[in-house]
């Protein structure tokens, strides 16, 4: 086994140009290392569901699945229901859940079918099926939450007498997980259960991979004809995968906002999917393929980063903004990146395929 | 042997009303091996995929005709039919998945699983797999096979030999396995490989399961099979028993009838100056690489250009055009071409009439004005007027629409106006308008690549009458490459046969089809 | 001929059931509109204003669309180049039309670099345009963010007054381009007005891709979009086709935005590109077009239809039932447009 340095650092570049940031602007920033530990646990806690959620349809090749903003809306509005009937802590975290899957199912399910119809162009198809969705979400949020749909507390209707209000306290809930067994270390304080949830979908989907769906799923993932030539149900699968990341981020949705404490009823899922998507692309993923280990990788890194940014910023350039703008463009850079490497690879290997592919 | 595992009746089979299988009856017996031969687009694929049950027939319209095995009826409308009758299938183009490893391949939706308590609840599909068990079945489907490979290597490392023979092990794995159709599986192997992989077919055989083996080489079939079949334009023209027939009978009935007087007389009038010379031509297109081919043409001449599907003939005009990877040197004209790049040649008065219709030759969503007019506009910057003085020149719509009507006045282009879209003529007019694209940009030299494949009788009359029409009135030279040699042997002066990449001879049109056929299979029986 | 019947349905399917509903939509909220009290002169004023400031960018998706590059959601990429012309003009001291005029110019070569570059990237990826494009623009637009900060702009009508550096958010343009072409030949009845100026740009440019369009490169651009390999087989050099119509997309982006911004009257910066390319891609979509087939008359169809639904929903449907849920439409019907277009298995379209 020859080791190839230059093929191991090409392929984590993404990862070390992180690091390098992170350590330049740690210094700069000047924030204490408990600090930083404790910010760091808390964006784990409260991104990582999310971001696993990713995993599956990645497996299936139907690449980055900005349509996971759908299991987001499904947790959003599953937890508004069990804010107005009151049921609040642990059991009201758990009723929220149990609420989402039949939302997240019916939306994965559409967006699922939809992929479906645009094989080869997943990618901006769900990116557009977060926009039309989140108008529907809006439609039924805004308008139909009262009048339709009964709301029984005034207190979450917006003044006019229908509609949900721009926020919705999630006070009685807050970190009702993280809290349940906490220990202490050092200063850190780390939620136990909150950590056990985590690697419990960690070890499920270890798991999962193990399955013949799973193994259905890396099929298809890999090449659709043989799947459907061996007898396997391409379409299905691939919605099937849709469908178990959106009631995946569902979930990740409602641990994200117990531990947030409230609900920013328009804008908390609107920039979900681009986060938990940069975020696993920092950990050193790309379109096709990812682990559970780039997730945390990812987490920690990216969320370092958006935590020390603003401050080094705003030391190097006086301008608080600048740091702000400079997360914004290293998200959306990222995910640039990725996807111009992975769609420069496939044309690659198409062009290969179709001008040099020697027979013998 | 006296059961017929499999019997196919009168299967007829069309696309887009074009018959490509006509009539066809093929039966098979119990530890029987069939070799399925023909030349390309002769219907050898079509049926196989009948018979595997692929979605290209389904999705065309199913076919006609009955198929039996074991004496009943069955119908075969996807390739899970297939699979559960116990007929299996190693493609040419390997169907494998490259991230899965050999055992992965061999046992793929066919896994041995555990049931877990998820499972019990929502389904099989959480079933887990047994991967001790899977390996067990693996590693005795490969032995059975008779090779060596690594169970656990991924198939995307693996050598070309050991993906054949992990595809074949995959289907020796099912213990359903009745039929085992073979499309080609050693063309890819090296010599030894070969001679491994006709060992282990023999010995499947022997243990009764049924084999159509598809091979263009000869004296493999020889070697193994009990009985040739060979088809020939959709038909089935030869059945016979191994040893009443030789590789020259073979040959003849896959290359054409028996015909001989049609052969087109040597012209006297012929120059005998190289308007052509191609020198230590390499191209790189898959599935017809040109290695070190040197061909000299003559001006004014038509000459064909033959040999089996694979060989390389095809390669020669796309690589000269420019449009696969090619070296070498083109001298036209005492000029040397750049043949990477297609206005090179095209600026020269050199036009192609690609093989691929639909993916090269049109542009099936727009108009037959644009179809036929598009090339000579962006060479020779006609079909455009000025305006402004020479500030602007816009699209000469009327003189393009009489061109257009011109030319499907000459060519008898059925259509229902220059107007209408290239996509919803039918193969023999598209390749009118293809002709029609070339002969608009008065070509001083044209290559012409299958213009009859996968059209009908009369329109092959025409398209080839208009070739050699047009070679006669201008004095263009053409070179057209097919694989028909019957039909090359009507219109052109000299033929030249190629391959494995290079020219294996060159003879007037005149000789006999033996001669052609002994080039053809010279090489290829080494 | 044979089946009349069957002609319909194929009619209607080629235009598509979402046009349909939309157009059908659009025509019960003109009908409806006298009823609940809402002023028709007002409202048609309204919509040929905002049709003026917009159809420019929705004109930008034309070639690319043309030359097979897809939908431009790189729509920011030239928006840029177009706020870069404006403030620079604003920066050096124009004022007046003539600031507008200096505007364009001083774009022209920002947006002929960014498209050249954006052309190439998009050469090395062909297939995966849009969502590549999507991100190449979110990335320049927030890499603008900063830049906006950065860059020494000291023009006092632009920069924080404060801190007398970095852009305002929003900077006005009166006294600047404000309303030069929309006042331009201006037609007044009543409550009624007709922006000419802005129309007659509009005019000129599509004018001019019309004109591009019928000589010997616009031929071979739609062609590259038709079929790549047989334009090639032509001779045709596709990337370089490819590349100038990335170039002329992101040229008219820069003028659309320029055009925008005068009807408008202010500039908008940092994030506000962000959300400017998907109602211009589904406007096109909603006049006829689809992913790889656009006409001048899907532009202007489409823009209408779009900017009519914008400015029409929310008067009658708050005179109607005391709710504005013209923003949810506009969410729900523009992306429901783009949705459609990316799941028609058949991508063709109809050339008006």
């Amino acid at each position: 086994m020859k080791f190839d340095l230059k093929k191991f650092l090409a392929d984590r570049s993404v990862p070390i140009m992180f690091i390098i940031i992170c350590s330049v602007c740690i210094p700069l920033s000047g924030f204490s290392t408990g600090y930083l530990l404790n910010e760091i646990v808390t964006r784990i806690v409260r991104n990582t569901f999310l971001i696993l959620s990713l995993l599956i349809p990645i497996m299936a090749g139907m690449g980055l699945n900005f349509g996971m903003t759908l299991g987001a809306m499904a947790g959003e509005i599953a937890l508004i229901f069990t804010s107005d009937w009151q049921i609040w802590g642990i059991p009201g975290v758990v009723l929220a859940m149990i609420l989402s899957i039949p939302i997240s199912i019916l939306l994965g399910t559409l967006c699922g079918t939809l992929l479906n119809k645009s094989k080869g162009r997943e990618m901006i198809t769900s990116y557009i099926i977060s926009f039309f969705i989140n108008g529907i979400y809006q439609l039924v949020v805004l308008y139909m939450m009262g009048p339709i749909i009964p709301i029984i507390h005034e207190a979450i209707k917006l003044p006019r007498g229908y509609g949900i209000r721009n926020t919705v306290s999630l006070l009685n809930l807050r970190q009702s997980i993280d809290n349940l067994i906490s220990i202490n270390v050092f200063g850190v304080k780390i939620p136990v259960l909150s950590f056990v949830i985590i690697i419990l979908l960690c070890l499920f989907i270890v798991w999962f991979t193990k399955t013949k769906l799973g193994q259905d799923m890396r099929a298809v993932g890999q090449n659709m004809e043989v799947a459907r030539a061996a007898g396997i149900n391409v379409e299905r699968t691939r919605v099937l995968s849709i469908v178990m990341s959106t009631v995946l981020a569902g979930f990740g949705m409602i641990l994200y906002l117990q531990n947030m404490g409230n609900i920013a009823t328009y804008s908390s899922h609107s920039q979900i999917g681009m986060f938990c998507i940069a975020a696993l692309l920092v950990g050193g993923a790309s379109v096709d393929k990812a682990s559970i280990g780039n997730v945390f990788l990812g987490v920690i890194l990216f969320h370092l980063m958006f935590i020390v940014a603003p401050k080094a910023g705003t030391v190097i350039t006086g301008d608080s903004m600048i740091g702000e703008y400079f997360r914004v463009f290293i998200s959306y850079g990222v995910i640039t990146l990725a996807l111009v490497m992975y769609e420069a690879k496939k044309h690659k290997k198409k062009k290969m395929a179709e001008g040099s592919d020697d027979e013998k | 042997m006296s059961e017929n595992v499999l019997e196919m009746k009168n299967i007829q089979k069309s696309y887009y009303g074009t018959t490509v299988l006509h009539d066809i009856n093929l039966s098979l017996k119990e530890g029987e091996i069939v070799g399925l031969v023909g030349e390309n687009g002769a219907g050898k694929s079509t049926l196989m995929n009948i018979l595997f049950g692929d979605e290209v027939i389904s999705s065309t319209g199913g076919y006609e005709g009955e198929i039996k095995m074991f004496g009943k009826t069955v119908h075969i409308g996807s390739s899970s039919d297939a699979l559960r009758l116990g007929i299996g299938m190693v493609h040419q183009e390997f169907s494998l998945i490259p991230g899965f490893t050999a055992t992965e391949n061999i046992l793929f939706n066919r896994e041995p699983i555990k049931t877990n308590f998820v499972s019990n609840v929502f389904g099989d599909r959480l079933d887990t797999l047994d991967r001790k068990k899977m390996r067990e079945v693996a590693k005795s489907a490969i032995d059975k096979v008779g090779v060596k490979i690594d169970d656990d290597m991924l198939v995307s490392v693996m050598p070309v030999g050991h993906k054949q023979f992990t595809e074949i092990a995959r289907e020796i794995s099912k213990d359903n396995l009745k039929v085992l159709i073979l499309d080609e599986p050693t063309a890819v192997l090296t010599e030894k490989e070969a001679s491994t992989m006709l060992e282990s077919i023999k010995s499947l055989a022997s243990k009764g399961i049924a084999i159509v083996f598809i091979s263009h080489r000869l004296n493999e079939i020889l070697d193994i099979c009990n009985r040739v079949v060979v088809i020939r334009d959709g038909y089935v023209v030869k059945d016979s028993d191994i040893d009443k027939i030789t590789v020259e009978e073979i040959t003849k009935q896959m290359i054409g009838r028996e015909v001989d007087t049609k052969a087109r007389k040597t012209r006297s009038n012929q120059s005998n100056d190289i308007i052509m010379s191609i020198k230590n031509l390499y191209v790189d297109m898959p599935g017809e690489n040109v290695k070190n081919l040197s061909l000299d043409v003559r001006d004014g001449e038509i000459l064909g250009i033959g040999g089996l599907a694979g060989q390389g003939k095809l390669g020669i005009p796309n690589g000269i055009m420019g449009l696969y990877d090619a070296e070498g040197e083109v001298i036209y004209k005492n000029e040397k071409i750049n043949i990477n790049d297609p206005m090179s040649s095209l600026s020269r008065d050199i036009a192609f009439v690609s093989e691929d219709r639909r993916g090269v030759g049109l542009l099936l969503d727009e108009s037959l004005e644009w179809n036929i007019s598009f090339l000579t506009m962006q060479v020779k910057n006609k079909f455009l007027k000025n305006l402004f003085g020479k500030l602007i020149s816009f699209r000469d719509n009327s003189e393009i629409k009489n061109v257009t009507d011109n030319y499907i006045d000459a060519l008898n282009i059925k259509c229902t106006s220059s107007k209408q879209k290239a996509k919803e003529l039918s193969g023999g007019n598209q390749q009118k308008v293809c002709l029609a694209k070339a002969f608009a940009m008065n070509p001083k030299f044209l290559f012409v690549s299958e213009p009859t494949r996968g059209i009908d009788v009369g329109a092959k009359a025409l398209v080839l009458d208009a070739l050699k029409d047009y070679n006669e009135k201008h004095g263009t030279t053409v070179v057209m490459i097919s694989s028909e040699i019957e039909e090359l042997r009507q219109i052109c002066d000299r033929i030249a046969i190629v391959s494995d990449g290079k020219i294996a001879g060159i003879y007037d049109a005149s000789e006999s089809v033996e001669k052609f056929g002994a080039l053809m299979i010279g090489a290829n029986a080494a | 001929m044979k089946d009349k019947k069957f002609d319909i349905k194929n009619l209607i399917n080629d235009f598509g059931v979402p046009r349909l509903i939309i157009l059908g939509f659009l025509m019960l909220l003109f009908i409806l509109a006298p009823f609940v009290g809402a002023d028709l002169p007002t409202q048609f004023t309204n919509l040929f204003n905002r049709f003026s400031w917009n159809a420019v960018l929705v004109l930008a998706m034309v070639p690319m669309i043309h030359s097979g590059c897809g939908l431009n959601f790189g729509l920011p990429f030239g928006i840029i180049a177009g706020l870069l012309g404006g403030t620079i003009a604003i920066e050096l001291g124009f004022a007046g039309p003539i600031s507008f005029v200096m505007a364009i110019l001083f774009a022209t070569p920002f947006a002929i670099i960014f498209g050249y570059f954006y052309g190439i990237l998009l050469n090395h990826i062909k297939g995966g345009e849009m969502m590549v494009a999507t991100y190449v623009g979110f990335s320049a637009v927030s890499f603008m963010c900063m830049m906006w900060l950065l860059l020494p702009y000291h023009s006092p009508t632009m920069v924080w007054g404060y801190e007398g550096k970095g852009l305002r958010t929003t900077i006005s343009l009166e006294g600047f381009y404000d309303k030069v072409l929309s006042k331009f030949l201006e037609i007044r009845i009543g409550n009624f007005s007709f922006p000419t100026g802005a129309i007659l740009f509009f005019a000129l440019l599509s004018f001019l891709m019309w004109c591009f369009l019928r000589t010997k490169t616009g031929t071979a651009m739609t062609a590259v979009g038709s079929n790549p390999v047989f334009a090639k087989a032509s001779g045709v050099n596709i990337d370089k086709i490819r590349t100038l119509s990335v170039i002329m997309s992101t040229w008219l982006a820069a003028i659309g935005i320029l055009i925008y911004e005068q009807g408008f009257g202010f500039i908008q910066l940092y994030m506000a590109p962000f959300n400017m390319a998907l109602p211009a891609v589904s406007a096109i979509l909603i006049g006829g077009a689809s992913v790889n087939k656009a006409s001048i008359a899907n532009v202007i169809i489409g823009t209408l239809l779009f900017q009519g639904i914008v400015t029409m929903t929310p008067t009658v449907m708050n005179s109607m039932i005391h709710m504005d849920m013209s923003e949810v439409i506009r969410i729900i019907v523009s992306n429901g447009m783009i949705l459609y277009a990316l799941t028609r298995k058949t991508n063709e379209g109809r050339r008006a």
